[in-house]
């Protein structure tokens, strides 16, 4: 049985693979040279100029176990052209060996997305393990963001599932220290910690005086013994000043070039709808220095009528918004939901946080380039994949009970307000991709991402209302 | 409902690993394979294609481009023509009307988007990122036209009256067909329109419409003549159907009208007088080119290295002795169905004629694997370990060509996703009386062949040849090749007829009964 199974989730891994090595040459955006560069900085600098370094715009960001991760890479990357990892002379390189070089480590790096996938879904039985190893393992946003686009969220995200599942099975030191792990490889995880830190404090801690605080001791030991692992030898060079302000560019704007389809996106709608009727009926309403449509990231007030928005505010909301999952956390902690809080938490995270990328909507600048039908066609493939997967999983549920002589109402139907919706992301992308530009032109270009935007928000706010509903029932 | 066999000890065996794919129909997993197989087109087109940035001649790419050029630019009647508006002897036009059609459809495509791309003479080795785009998406949007539907049409037809389970696995071996999407979608043709015809022919004869099998027929005819690889298969089963209606002059009377009048339709503006008709001719047979070019893996190409053809004869001698040749192979099988014809057979009859022609014809390209390979796919549940071994020495006998064209990190992947998906679902074959895996040795034969052809393919990447033999890895990649197509081919042949005598004594004990 094992077996059986290990082989098609490697099977499914070698599919995708096959198709991420044909994804090779596809469109690479600056993230790509932002890693090379990463490369670079951490092969030719000493530690201590990691994080000073600024040859290159594309300066180090991420915590400190990430450039130990680029470090690690860099080594095979001089070893298959040393240019790669010149600071200077690799600058903008985009040879052969470096688009290969890079593009394989992160099909490499995928192995740890499949091995949390794996480990998560140990117990659950065949059909729906499968299903569900399909859909991340074959995830279209992953296969774009990650192959195309370029980045590491795959190797992540593993790292992430590895926390969860072993949070599951109920085994909390060890999901407590892997999240450490991952908040020190990107910060941006750190959105679910207050779901963890509750979560562990309820069902690790809270076993008596003696036995909790020893545990309390174990815990808190282990993620301090990771973070020093991390950030140890920047304390140490006095540097962890400068660490900081580069993980946390607060200078970026609430949003960033392209609007993220959260909850700002109303927001600056309402703003610019109220600035518009009040010019109307007469008010002295001043235009914003800065814009959310020019495209840039700034830290200038961009509202025109309603109060401004700061990183704090972002904050508190986020908080406030993951709220009623950790009063659920703290009331009765259970290892079978733990990982539905912590899905929950990161929806919050992007509905309301600060600078939030839209990485999933990349759009291309020139019209129906050939990454655009892959990225329909991913798009599209998964969602049958879902949808065949899902009725045959209902009708084999049906079938099984109906075997044991009960009677089975569940049918896997997709109700009418969500069949209209997803027929009006039909509409909406061949508006703002086809309709517009031949008619418009260059005319009022921030109109379709401003559609698109705003109806991808009001599909993700309403999944957020029914993660929340979900939670509180 | 899952069909899971629970034997004795608890196990699952793996009988049918995808029913939750085909359990909605055969034409909703038909849908979801396709975008499978539309994503991977997609993919292998932003690799080169041929002659990427290969002055002055470039490649079968900018053969298309300028048909695109010649057709929208001058009228019908000029483009066989020789003129000065119209060089033959750079990338003159030679294959039939439908593709000049096609190409005129696809230039005005390209000229709404794309000016500059087809200007007369101006655009010549143009090459664009928005060219070579809009190029890609002619041949992508050609194959979900005419290849994906013909293919539906065939499995729907093919799978009438079989288990459901293998229809899938059957779907995906025609679809994610290596050889073509490398050809297609890379190196850069269009036989997906051909192809596609043809497979709508085949379709229309397991159906029984046989006007509507001659008309596309004809069509695939018309649009490349290489199509007349499958010609003697059509006509000896259609004939050999005739001849058992009651009235079978009648029958080749409505055959052969629905031929000429398709034939007409297609090739008006050239009928008007014999020289215009000789012209579009003599461009479709290049005969002065030779019996062979570069180092296809056929009879021809491969005995010459003992046996100097081209030294021994002139070349309308080779003409009529490679006629003959092709003849003499095609024959056993076309008298095969010709006596008793049956859908099967007919399969089989494809399938032969294909490969003889592929081995004893006049100028034959790589390229043309392609014909007996397409055969392949559609016998694909028949013949499942051969199919796995064609499939890989077909490849193969690409290879040089495909790696010239800078295609190694497709080819490599597309034969990867091949045996990924092959093997996800091995179809049970009944064991046949005569296999030649009884023959002693033939186990260690093959094991020892594959070995070496994997060795080749590293020599060929890696070491330079000698100078004395600049070609030497090509013709050794030819031999290996051409030893596989010609032990395939016999069992081909023999299995056809091997399956008549069966047919005939199953018959037999009908009548008796």
């Amino acid at each position: 049985m094992d077996g059986d199974r290990r082989h098609l989730l490697l099977w499914f891994f070698a599919a995708a693979t096959a198709v991420k090595l044909l994804l090779i040459p596809s469109y690479r955006s600056t993230d790509f040279e932002v890693h090379r560069n990463w490369l670079a900085i951490t092969h030719s600098l000493p530690l201590s100029e990691w994080y000073f370094d600024e040859t290159s715009q594309w300066t180090l960001d991420y915590p400190p176990f990430f450039a130990y991760f680029e470090r690690f890479l860099s080594f095979f990357a001089r070893l298959l052209d040393p240019k790669i990892v010149d600071l200077h002379k690799g600058l903008d390189y985009s040879a052969d060996s470096v688009v290969y070089f890079q593009r394989i480590t992160v099909i490499f790096s995928d192995l740890s997305l499949l091995l949390g996938v794996y480990r998560l879904t140990r117990k659950v039985e065949t059909l729906k393990r499968n299903l569900i190893c399909v859909l991340v393992v074959w995830s279209p946003g992953l296969l774009m963001v990650d192959h195309v686009h370029f980045q590491y969220n795959g190797f992540l995200l593993g790292w992430l599932l590895l926390s969860v599942s072993f949070l599951q099975d109920g085994r909390d030191l060890i999901g407590g220290f892997l999240f450490a792990v991952v908040l020190c490889f990107k910060h941006l995880f750190a959105v679910a910690a207050p779901v963890y830190f509750v979560y562990l404090l309820r069902h690790y801690c809270w076993a008596g005086l003696a036995t909790g605080l020893r545990r309390l001791v174990a815990l808190g030991s282990v993620v301090v013994a990771v973070f020093a692992a991390a950030f140890g030898p920047f304390i140490y060079n006095g540097q962890i000043q400068q660490v900081i302000s580069r993980m946390f560019p607060f200078g970026r704007g609430l949003c960033h070039a392209y609007w993220a389809p959260n909850f700002w996106v109303f927001y600056i709608i309402l703003d610019k709808g109220l600035a518009f009727t009040l010019r109307k009926l007469g008010f002295d309403v001043q235009v914003p220095s800065a814009s959310f449509t020019g495209g840039l990231v700034g830290d200038s007030s961009p509202f025109a009528v309603l109060p401004q928005i700061t990183p704090l505010t972002t904050f508190v909301m986020v908080l406030l918004a993951i709220t009623p999952c950790l009063i659920k956390a703290w009331k009765k902690p259970q290892p079978g939901l733990v990982g539905r809080w912590i899905a929950y938490a990161y929806t919050c995270g992007f509905l309301f946080g600060w600078h939030v990328h839209e990485k999933a909507s990349l759009h291309f600048t020139i019209p129906l380039a050939i990454e655009y039908p892959i990225k329909v066609l991913l798009l599209l493939l998964h969602s049958m994949v879902m949808w065949l997967g899902f009725t045959a999983l209902y009708s084999d549920e049906k079938a099984l009970k109906e075997k044991e002589g009960g009677e089975s109402k569940s049918k896997f139907e997709i109700g009418c307000i969500e069949k209209g919706y997803l027929i009006g992301l039909v509409l909406v992308e061949i508006v703002s991709q086809f309709l517009h530009p031949y008619f418009l032109g260059d005319r009022y270009a921030f109109m379709p991402l401003m559609l698109i935007s705003t109806y991808c928000a009001v599909g993700i706010m309403y999944s957020w209302i029914w993660q929340l509903l979900k939670i509180l029932t | 409902m899952p069909k899971k066999n629970l034997s004795g000890d608890g196990t699952a065996a793996p009988i049918d690993a995808w029913w939750w794919l085909s359990h909605k129909g055969t034409t909703t997993s038909f849908l979801c394979i396709s975008l499978f197989a539309l994503l991977i087109r997609s993919a292998v087109s932003m690799f080169p294609y041929s002659g990427a940035g290969t002055p002055p001649k470039f490649g079968d790419f900018e053969a298309q481009r300028h048909w695109m050029e010649i057709t929208t630019n001058l009228p019908a009647t000029d483009w066989y023509r020789n003129g000065t508006q119209n060089d033959l002897t750079y990338w003159g036009l030679d294959y039939p009307p439908l593709t000049a059609y096609q190409s005129y459809i696809h230039g005005i495509l390209l000229r709404f988007f794309n000016p500059e791309s087809v200007s007369l003479f101006s655009s010549r080795g143009h090459e664009s990122y928005i060219g070579k785009l809009l190029m890609r998406w002619t041949v992508l949007s050609s194959d979900a036209l005419i290849f994906f539907p013909s293919a539906l049409f065939f499995v729907l037809v093919y799978h009438r009256n079989r288990a459901k389970s293998q229809v899938a696995w059957h779907i995906a071996m025609i679809l994610l067909n290596p050889c073509l999407i490398l050809i297609d979608h890379g190196h850069f043709q269009y036989n997906c329109i051909s192809l596609g015809l043809t497979v709508g022919a085949i379709a229309a004869v397991l159906c029984g419409s046989e006007v509507l099998t001659c008309v596309l027929f004809t069509l695939a005819l018309s649009h490349k003549q290489m199509s007349a690889y499958f010609a003697p298969a059509f006509f000896s089963h259609l004939l050999g159907k005739c001849l058992r209606r009651k009235n079978p002059i009648l029958s080749l009377l409505k055959l052969g009208i629905a031929v000429i009048v398709t034939f007409v339709i297609v090739w008006w503006p050239y009928l008007h007088s014999v020289d215009d008709f000789l012209m579009v001719l003599s461009r479709l047979a290049p005969f002065e080119r030779g019996i062979y070019e570069d180092y296809v893996a056929n009879f021809w190409c491969t005995t010459s290295i003992l046996i100097k053809w081209k030294k021994l004869f002139t070349t309308p001698s080779l003409k009529s002795i490679s006629l003959a040749a092709t003849v003499l192979a095609s024959l056993p099988s076309m008298v095969h169905q010709i006596f008793s014809p049956s859908n099967e057979g007919f399969l089989y009859g494809l399938l032969n004629s294909s490969m003889a022609f592929y081995l004893f014809s006049f100028q034959v390209h790589e390229k043309s694997i392609l014909m007996p390979f397409l055969a392949a796919t559609l016998l694909a549940l028949k013949i499942p370990d051969h199919f796995n071994h064609l499939t890989y020495y077909a490849l193969f006998s690409m290879f040089p060509l495909l790696c010239r064209d800078n295609l190694l990190l497709p080819y490599l992947t597309l034969h990867l996703l091949f045996t990924l998906i092959y093997h996800s679902q091995l179809p049970k074959t009944k064991a046949s009386s005569f296999s030649f895996t009884s023959f002693p040795g033939y186990v260690f034969l093959l094991r020892t062949h594959f070995f070496i052809s994997l060795v080749l393919h590293v020599v060929y990447l890696t070491i330079q040849p000698p100078q004395k033999y600049p070609f030497l890895f090509e013709a050794l990649i030819m031999i290996l090749c051409f030893s596989f197509f010609v032990m395939f081919a016999f069992y081909i042949n023999y299995t056809q007829w091997n399956f008549s005598s069966r047919f005939r004594s199953a018959d037999k004990e009908k009548k008796q009964i």
